[in-house]
């Protein structure tokens, strides 16, 4: 199969996964904005995406590439170290327009994946977990998605803040990972040229931005909140 | 203005591709900022000549950067931390009195180490065999303007086809990619109406080759098109991805 045993085929499985994933990150972006505008709205959102057939064949497929992306991630990068040899370079130096997060997308990539796990107990056992079993996993109802959210990030105490830094850190692992990943999916589905390669960079920037900063703002709201509480 | 400086190279030595290597200093007195890096090089062998120990093997030829012989990795990068020229066309200038310059091979597993700062390139070479040429028929040479092709294309078609296979790119790749080479050798024929009708097979049969030879996947850090002595740009890398995928989508 040449998407797993030549080296573009395996790019383009990369590629791919991660551009769906920031498609998933956009609309999820956008549905927690309402957050900051009406707790009622989210609750409606929350409330059409619980524990209906399309929301958890969408989480089953979000899921799916999460896995793909992750351990293609892992293929790719072992490859990549096998084939640098053993011998290091006793000096290196940076070179100009060789972006730091281009060298470091797995671990960038780990640090995503590591707040993952510690957002999914946060909330998506909480919410959609907690719905579809019917056990009550913490002393929200599943229903009311804003009120467990306003509970977490501003509502306790000083946990609520080290939970809003923790997040900011995260946000900001992914938008490194993102800004060099976006105009390199694109690049590597062949869209480029002496024009379009600049012009790939800034959407893929623009596009990194795009995704991770409605919940920037979602956090930053509920963090000056949580400190106007204290 | 060029003035005589005093300099330490320090240079991997390794007697043989299975030897252990190591680092080795040597002083060099009066060298003058005139000088290329190579003229250096060639000091420090007569130097070590006249001290009866072995002289630095490393690969040169043409000396005016078109051959692509010369290699080294000077100073974390490889041809020198001088912009888009070769090893050959470093000169001392860069270099201040006192500095100490480390020297060091091509490192990747795809180009072993032969001796010292010399390694086998070869791996390059099979990929070009591999599909990296057109096929045509020997007789009457057909005239040149015969075909009429943009002058845009000409030039880009040029641009790629200044790549000398040094192997700075994959030298420079984190993850031991041959992207950048490969892709000028594609996108020179690819963009061409004599190199078209083999785009297809050309690219599938140089990416089986360079996979098969144990280079990395490209991740498009772009240290290679930086480090790269003739500018080749990463924009033959994307059209390389698209007459592969396109090929493969076919099949
Ligand atoms: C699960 C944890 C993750 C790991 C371990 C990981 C790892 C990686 C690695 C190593 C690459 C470089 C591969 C390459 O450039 O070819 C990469 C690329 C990419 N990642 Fe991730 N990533 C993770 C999560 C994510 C997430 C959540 C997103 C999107 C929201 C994402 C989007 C991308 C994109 C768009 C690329 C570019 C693909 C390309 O270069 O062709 N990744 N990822
Ligand atoms: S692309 Fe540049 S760095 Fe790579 S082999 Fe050709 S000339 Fe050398
Ligand atoms: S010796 Fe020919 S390019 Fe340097």
């Amino acid at each position: 199969m040449w998407l797993k045993d030549s080296s573009i085929g395996r790019k383009l499985v990369m590629s791919l996964s991660g551009l769906f994933l920031v498609l998933f990150l956009l609309f999820h972006g956008c549905m927690n904005l309402a957050l900051v505008f009406s707790e009622k709205a989210y609750n409606t959102i929350c409330s059409l995406l619980g524990a209906n057939w399309y929301a958890i064949i969408g989480s089953l497929v979000i899921a799916l590439f999460v896995l793909i992306h992750f351990c293609y991630a892992f293929y790719l990068t072992i490859q990549n170290l096998r084939a640098r040899g053993n011998d290091r370079y006793a000096m290196t130096a940076r070179q100009e327009g060789v972006q730091w997060a281009s060298k470091n997308m797995l671990v960038l990539g780990i640090c995503v994946i590591g707040f993952l796990v510690l957002h999914l107990a946060n909330f998506w056992f909480k919410m959609q977990f907690a719905e579809l079993t019917g056990i009550e996993t913490s002393a929200f109802d599943p229903q009311d998605g804003a009120g467990l959210v306003k509970f977490m990030f501003a509502g306790n105490g000083a946990w609520s803040i080290v939970l809003c830094l923790l997040y900011l850190v995260w946000l900001a692992a992914l938008w490194l990972h993102l800004s060099h990943g976006v105009w390199s999916a694109l690049q590597t589905l062949g869209w480029s040229s002496l024009i379009w390669l600049k012009r790939i960079q800034v959407i893929g920037l623009i596009l990194a931005t795009l995704a991770v900063l409605p919940f920037v703002i979602v956090v930053v709201y509920y963090l000056g909140m949580g400190v106007g509480m204290m | 203005m060029d003035s005589y400086i005093n300099i330490k190279v320090r240079v991997w030595r390794q007697a043989g591709p299975k030897a252990q290597g190591h680092f080795e200093t040597y002083e060099l007195k009066h060298i003058f900022q005139g000088a290329s890096f190579l003229e250096m090089m060639d000091i420090l062998n007569e130097q070590l000549i006249a001290e009866r120990k072995d002289p630095i093997a490393f690969d040169h030829d043409c000396r005016e950067g078109i051959c692509g012989m010369c290699s080294m990795y000077v100073d974390g990068h490889p041809h020198g931390p001088d912009s888009a020229i070769t090893t050959c066309q470093l000169h001392m200038r860069h270099f201040h009195d006192g500095q100490t310059i480390t020297v060091e091979p091509w490192r990747s597993r795809a180009f072993p180490v032969i001796k010292d700062l010399m390694v086998d390139r070869q791996a390059y070479d099979k990929i070009m065999q591999a599909g990296g040429f057109i096929s045509v028929n020997t007789g009457g040479v057909p005239d040149a303007n015969a075909i009429a092709i943009p002058k845009p294309v000409a030039d880009e078609a040029m641009d790629a086809a200044s790549c000398i296979g040094c192997g700075a790119c994959a030298a420079a790749c984190k993850n031991g990619s041959a992207m950048l080479f490969v892709s000028a050798k594609v996108s020179q024929l690819a963009l061409l109406p004599q190199g078209k009708i083999e785009a297809a097979k050309r690219a599938k049969a140089m990416i089986a080759k360079m996979d098969e030879l144990g280079f990395g996947n490209c991740t498009n850090t772009g240290a290679c098109a930086a480090e790269c002595p003739k500018s080749v740009s990463l924009a033959n890398i994307a059209r390389l991805n698209r007459e592969f995928i396109c090929a493969k989508l076919k099949d």
